[in-house]
């Protein structure tokens, strides 16, 4: 007994092993992609007539070179900045034509008409920290996409998702295209009614 | 006395290599796919802000990007503190951003030349004058569309 060599160990399922591996890796693992707030700029060229705004349909959001707020000339906080936002578009003090059914804002006449007129008008000037700026860009965003999570959950509730959960399913490559076309319609719709209307203007030069 | 007697064939066998090459496939596969392949190197800080509504950035052939902050330590003292901008591998002017975005967008195929994204990686700590220096240039070379990216997180940690 003591003479046996112990046998060799079968090596042929070893590839097989690696394999499984391999696929488990490729399957699990994400490339980092980056993220970030995706916005458009406007065109250089002038507008020959513009039109003309009313003064209570523009929510002014200024950022000194203090990195402080100033939101219709009131010095606020930037954890108020949100709901602010949120009251400005959803207001929907417009009567007759301009008349917003599915706002649920207090409807006051000096704030903005309704959610198509409203328009957010962002300044910086020139010594406005980066981040303090992104965090304001950031939080006037998420005023939009509170408004459209919850159009889209009145108008679509048998999608059960919000808006931005739906329309990170759309830009998502593995959703399949008939998803998608299923999707496309309905985030246009709510889209619609809450169109992102942020205006930045050049930023004012420091004295 | 075959008690004592040294053992002939009682030795280990060998253990085989035979799997040596899968597993080293195996690895090399494994970070072929996990790597983020970077074409720059960075030469400025680039801490970015946090914002948490943020989309995605895929498909890396609509993005091109461009870097600005403060030269970072190695690179401090010969072209000093004040933020600037990097466009490929080498420091720039805010006047060469135009004609780096059309270089870019000619070098793409050409059913993907309008539907570029520029993506701004910015240093939270930089002022938005240069910022918006970009933005003009930009403008004049009708790149609209852009991105300014961000880590993931509460705004709240942008503010100190």
């Amino acid at each position: 007994m003591a003479k046996r060599s112990a046998p060799e160990v079968n090596a042929g399922s070893m590839a097989d092993i690696a394999f499984l591996l391999l696929i488990f890796f490729l399957v699990t693992t994400t490339i980092e992609t980056d993220s970030g707030l995706n916005r458009k700029l406007p065109p250089i060229e002038e507008i020959e007539d513009p039109p003309i705004i009313k003064q209570k349909n523009i929510f002014t959001v200024v950022v000194n070179k203090n990195n402080q707020l100033l939101v219709e000339e009131d010095l606020v906080d930037i954890s108020d900045l949100r709901e602010l936002a949120i009251e400005f578009l959803d207001n929907g003090g417009g009567d007759g034509e301009d008349a917003c059914d599915y706002c649920q804002g207090a409807r006051d006449p000096k704030s903005s008409d309704n959610p198509e007129k409203a328009i957010i008008s962002l300044k910086n000037d020139r010594e406005t920290s980066y981040k303090i700026y992104i965090a304001v860009q950031n939080e006037l965003v998420a005023a939009y996409n509170v408004l459209r999570d919850r159009e889209f959950m009145r108008l679509f509730p048998n999608e059960s998702m919000s808006f931005v959960e739906a329309n990170k399913k759309y830009s998502d490559p593995r959703t399949s295209p008939e998803e998608k076309e299923r999707l496309k319609p309905k985030l246009a719709e709510v889209k619609l009614l809450f169109p992102q209307k942020l205006s930045e203007a050049e930023p004012s030069k420091t004295n | 006395m075959s008690k004592f007697k040294k053992k002939k064939g009682g030795d280990l066998p060998a253990i085989s290599t035979a799997s040596l090459p899968d597993i080293v496939f195996m690895l090399l596969f494994f970070f072929m796919v996990a790597t983020v392949m970077r074409d720059s190197t960075l030469m400025v800080k680039n801490q970015l802000p946090a914002a948490d509504q943020i989309q995605k950035l895929d498909k890396k052939d609509r993005v091109m990007y461009i870097y600005a902050g403060e030269p970072s330590s190695r690179y401090a003292d010969k072209y000093g503190t004040q933020p600037r901008i990097q466009l490929n591998d080498k420091f720039a002017t805010v006047s060469e951003v135009g004609a780096f975005v059309l270089s870019e967008r000619a070098s793409k195929r050409q059913e993907l030349q309008n539907v570029l994204t520029t993506a701004l990686k910015v240093d939270g700590e930089t002022k938005m004058g240069l910022i918006s220096d970009i933005k003009q240039e930009l403008r004049k070379v009708n790149a609209l569309k852009i991105n300014y990216t961000t880590r993931i997180g509460d705004y709240f940690q942008n503010i100190d």
